[in-house]
């Protein structure tokens, strides 16, 4: 089986752009598939998220999976939330022979922000320890030492907040990231950016362990939104001159995506690459993309 | 302690209201101290139970008793007798002690007034937190005194996820980050550098169900008794 496409973007040092497909509830696809195709050749992969928000949907795997077959390179991402070690594991057996070779770990929001808050959180391994699980699947033994007949060769990433608001939390950020890479973790994407001068902050701190970042960005759709995430979202923060011009614009649309497309022309000189998460607005990716002129 | 909560009057009620007689049994343990099933609870309890059985027009008769613990066989000797007059008990200790009843009172119904809630300390007068899973492998040596297991709503050992927001956690703005605690607290105690220490994984096997423990030191005499035999 060849690399990881991401890994060889990774490795030829352009700036690497991905995306984000979220699987919806039901098994109709055709929405999917139209995204998909259309984020094809415009990103360098795209991301499969895994129950996001705790909403019970088609499943990461089954989808990362779908994209392999329209040649598009999915990057698989794996929660802690709902699967205990035998099942993370059988379901990274399953990834790797369903042509799936980039996995990201992360922890997963809680089951009581979703559609299903009666249902019991898992959490039995965390970001990190599921990173070197991977780690140890691609040496060929499970996490118990026993050796597998066929490994895997999976590209593993992580995430990371480089928002975190105080300074244990901050720090805390940095701990966790230093732990992932002595995981396995070989690249992270971090949560969504607004001010770049913070941004510029966390990379040199993060500049040392020469793994690549990318820095996350959503388009505003409204004000609204943006006091929403600065609420709601940790690590989120969204300066008031900018909620100030997607207040005041006309066309909102456009105005979000312009300023999308220039946040990301800012953050270029700082990170390795760029994760777009349109929340809604994926067919808008490659405008964005043209606009930030990648 | 372990700390419970009444179930609601209504619920309780519901359980109780198509018998003929049931005794309120308290517990003067734990549950007294979290003012959940202790004497004065089985008195405010069994008035409450007279008096509604009173206004729904059936007789029902309501005795009350506290024993020291529930959860000891010991103990039950002092109610024994009085339990045989009544039909069910409504205890009021924690789902071990409702249990117990069950058990040492046979074939005797063991009715549960309370809802076990957890091992917890009295944080201020009426407020009671929980500090302890009973995971059966306790860690709090390496995180400063506070439980990443119980404290932190995704019991992540390895570091905080991306959740936290002013130091709370994304779960609920009331409740702390249980990461940014043992950050603060190992930081007052100069030993930060303790959370680099090597990835844990958490190990379940201790918390197979049902739990048991067993002394050795009690252990050795039954087994000398049994060889002896």
């Amino acid at each position: 089986m060849p690399n990881s496409k991401l890994k060889q973007a990774f490795e030829s040092k352009k700036f690497v752009v991905t995306a984000e497909a979220g699987p919806l509830k039901g098994t109709d696809i055709t929405e999917l598939e139209l995204v998909a195709k259309l984020l094809k050749d415009k990103v360098d992969a795209v991301n499969v998220t895994d129950q996001q928000s705790s909403v019970m949907r088609l499943g990461s795997l089954a989808v990362s999976h779908l994209l392999v077959g329209w040649g598009i390179e999915p990057i698989y991402q794996v929660t802690c939330r709902d699967r205990n070690r035998i099942a993370l594991q059988s379901d990274l057996l399953s990834a790797a022979v369903l042509g799936i070779q980039n996995v990201l770990s992360l922890t997963g929001d809680l089951p009581s922000s979703g559609d299903h808050p009666q249902a019991k959180p898992v959490y039995d391994l965390d970001s990190v320890s599921l990173l070197s699980v991977i780690q140890g699947l691609n040496e060929g033994k499970d996490m118990m030492g026993n050796p597998l007949v066929g490994k895997t060769d999976f590209f593993a990433g992580a995430v990371v907040n480089p928002g975190a608001d105080t300074e244990a939390a901050y720090e805390l950020q940095i701990l966790k990231m230093e732990k992932k890479i002595a995981a396995g973790a070989k690249y992270f994407q971090t949560q969504a950016i607004y001010d770049p001068g913070l941004f510029e902050k966390f990379m040199k701190r993060a500049e040392q362990y020469k793994v690549p970042v990318l820095a996350g960005v959503i388009p505003l759709k409204s004000a609204g939104m943006a006091k929403f995430m600065n609420k709601n979202v940790a690590g989120v923060n969204v300066p008031q001159d900018m909620i100030d011009k997607i207040s005041q614009a006309e066309d909102k649309t456009k105005t979000g995506l312009e300023m999308c497309s220039d946040l990301i022309k800012q953050l270029k000189p700082l990170c390795q690459g760029v994760h777009i998460m349109a929340i809604g607005w994926e067919k808008k990716v490659p405008q964005i993309i043209e606009a930030a002129g990648l | 302690m372990i700390v419970g909560e009444r179930k609601t009057f209504e619920q309780i009620w519901d359980s109780i209201k198509d018998l003929k007689s049931v005794l309120v049994l308290g517990c003067g343990t734990c549950v007294a101290v979290c003012q959940a099933g202790g004497e004065k609870e089985v008195g405010l309890l069994a008035a409450e139970l007279r008096m509604k059985s009173q206004l729904a027009g059936v007789t029902i008769k309501i005795g009350e008793a506290t024993i020291e613990r529930q959860c000891d066989r010991e103990f039950f000797d002092a109610i024994k007798d009085k339990a045989k007059e009544y039909e069910a008990i409504l205890s009021m200790a924690c789902g071990a002690g409702v249990q117990y009843c069950a058990e040492v009172l046979e074939p005797m119904r063991s009715i549960p007034a309370l809802d076990t809630r957890f091992i917890g300390v009295t944080e201020a007068q009426g407020n009671w937190a929980e500090r302890c899973r009973a995971c059966g492998n306790c860690v709090l040596a390496d995180y400063g005194g506070i439980c990443p297991m119980t404290i932190c709503a995704k019991s992540l050992v390895n570091g905080p996820c991306g959740g936290s927001k002013n130091g709370k956690c994304e779960a609920s703005q009331e409740k702390d980050c249980a990461w940014v605690l043992i950050y603060n607290r190992l930081k007052k105690q100069n030993r930060l550098v303790d959370l680099n220490k090597v990835l844990t994984v958490k190990d379940y096997s201790k918390q197979t169900h049902p739990g048991r423990y067993i002394n050795e030191v009690y252990l050795k005499p039954r087994m000398e008794e049994k060889s002896a035999q």
